[in-house]
């Protein structure tokens, strides 16, 4: 273990792995709750098309795909609320639609596809140290708006009963969803756009059926969120199997297990 | 001079091209309580939420505490939504969800002072028992006594209400008419209430708007509680014979 910690990759794989699993349970509790579960894939396969584009561009991929998944949290949110249209309507369009373009992006340098695959999965192992300041930056915003937890909170239980009590809802929504598209991003170095939704919702999902009140399951769902990055890292490691994967499967387990708790 | 309240004047609300409210006019005063009638689809819920700055109006002017919706202290308004529409599966105990009345804010953490002044008012609504209860484990009456405390305890001027008594047995509803009546004397609260029980207005309403997206009728419940009116609001007057209350006994001032 302390050889293990004492690899400059893989402390740098840790310390990524605890700061995404935190970020991604932390805002997943906002989005299991609200029934956004399919808000993840859409921002992850929105990443994609960023990251196309910063491929196609010749620069960092990830400094593209930010605002690029960010502007798409955008349109979801002013999709969702200023038409009649459902969520997960909206998610499906904006899906599509920044697959679609990262399609024809790769298509205009085929020579990056390979680079482009690597984000499909995604490689913990190869987090660099600018990736772990770009994600400590994120974790600190994040940090920084804990105090908004309360707000967030009362129009994740009732949006009417908040705007009556004079919560401006609708600009919290945006703020949350850029957040949100921005954790995405980040996470999509480790676990890759196939997997990220996975860190928004298993240990979310899991933390409900295991917490009587928001606030606890904010706490469980942060708590599993970094001990399922920290326990997946060990287990790639000593099986030598893919370490996003291995974290997913992980979570997987804790959900098995709240299952079975939460019936208790 | 009474205070007036609420005050409508004109207001038309619209979703898109679909009216939902039009021309509506009225004036509450203080210390009324306001039992807004109409069938299913009339607006009644509309207004509720125009009220509340929830829905902005298309057109006209509406005021509450001679202020617009959403420019007044939150503080002096209790709201009560319609049960049936609340999210059940949100983990929460009733004594959060009183709390969160006070704050305006989810609590991440009930405070010892908050704690008590809760267990106060879900006392006074007969739902002290239900503090450490889960939401989702309450039944439809017992969440909607947790609703009127969170709605009680900042202690409002104005008390709204949407169907309070959807879904809650006869002798259910009768105890929150009462606590109703008993909290609007204590406090010379004003009440502002969706239903659609013609016999729960006539009762308990000193006055009655009758809507059907136009205005049919503001007044006193004998005023407004007519076969004409009721027949233009909901196209029959349906069971109101039989009910131990009657139109006809209304119109004899009954």
């Amino acid at each position: 273990m302390i050889d293990l910690l004492g690899m400059p990759f893989m402390q740098r794989a840790f310390i990524a792995g605890c700061l995404v699993g935190f970020l991604a349970s932390y805002f997943g509790v906002f989005v299991v709750q609200r029934r956004l579960s399919f808000l993840g894939t859409g921002l992850a396969h929105a990443a994609f098309g960023g990251v196309a584009l910063g491929l196609l561009l010749q620069t960092e991929p990830l400094w593209i795909a930010a605002p690029f998944t960010a502007l798409v949290a955008v349109g979801i949110n002013w999709i969702r609320t200023s038409t009649g249209l459902t969520g997960d309507t909206a998610i499906g369009i904006f899906f599509s639609v920044a697959v679609a373009l990262g399609v024809v992006f790769l298509s205009l340098r085929q020579d990056y596809t390979a680079d482009a695959f690597a984000y499909l999965f995604g490689s913990i192992l190869a987090v660099t140290v600018a990736d772990i300041w770009v994600t400590a930056g994120v974790t600190i915003v994040a940090a920084a708006l804990i105090p908004m937890w309360s707000r967030w909170a009362y129009a994740t239980f009732d949006s009417e009963l908040a705007v009556a009590d004079g919560l401006r809802v609708v600009r919290h929504d945006y703020l949350l969803s850029i957040l949100l598209a921005v954790t995405v991003v980040v996470a999509v170095k480790v676990v890759g756009i196939l997997l990220v939704a996975a860190f928004l919702v298993i240990p979310a999902a899991s933390a409900r059926l295991l917490s009587r009140t928001f606030f606890a399951m904010s706490l469980v769902s942060g708590a599993i969120g970094i001990l399922s990055a920290v326990v997946g890292l060990l287990l790639s490691y000593q099986l030598d199997i893919p370490s996003g994967a291995t974290i997913i499967l992980v979570q997987a387990a804790v959900f098995c297990g709240a299952v079975v708790m939460g019936k208790r | 001079m009474p205070q007036i309240v609420v005050s409508a004047n004109k207001l038309d609300v619209r979703y898109g091209v679909q009216e939902a409210l039009n021309g509506v006019q009225f004036q509450i005063e203080r210390g009324s309580f306001v039992a807004i009638l109409g069938p299913n689809g009339s607006g009644k819920t509309t207004l509720i939420k125009a009220l509340l700055g929830v829905i902005p109006a298309s057109s006209g002017e509406l005021e509450i505490f001679g202020r617009r919706p959403g420019r007044i202290d939150p503080a002096r308004i209790g709201y009560v939504p319609q049960v049936k529409t609340l999210e059940r599966t949100f983990p929460a105990l009733a004594v959060e969800l009183v709390v969160s009345g006070a704050r305006r804010r989810w609590p991440a953490r009930v405070r010892a002072d908050e704690k008590d002044r809760a267990m106060e008012v879900l006392d006074s609504v007969g739902a002290a028992h239900l503090a450490e209860r889960a939401l989702n484990a309450l039944s439809g009456g017992e969440l909607q006594r947790v609703f009127l405390a969170r709605s009680l305890i900042r202690r409002p001027e104005l008390v709204m209400l949407d169907e309070p008594a959807a879904g809650i047995d006869v002798a259910g509803a009768s105890d929150l008419y009462e606590l109703l009546e008993e909290y609007q004397n204590e406090h010379s609260a004003t009440v502002l209430m969706v239903t659609h029980d013609w016999h729960v207005a006539h009762h308990h309403a000193t006055h009655v708007l009758l809507i059907n997206k136009r205005q049919v009728g503001y007044g006193t419940p004998d005023h407004v509680l007519t076969e004409p009116n009721l027949r233009q609001a909901f196209g029959h007057v349906g069971h109101a014979h039989t009910m131990s209350y009657s139109v006809g006994e209304a119109e004899k001032g009954g």
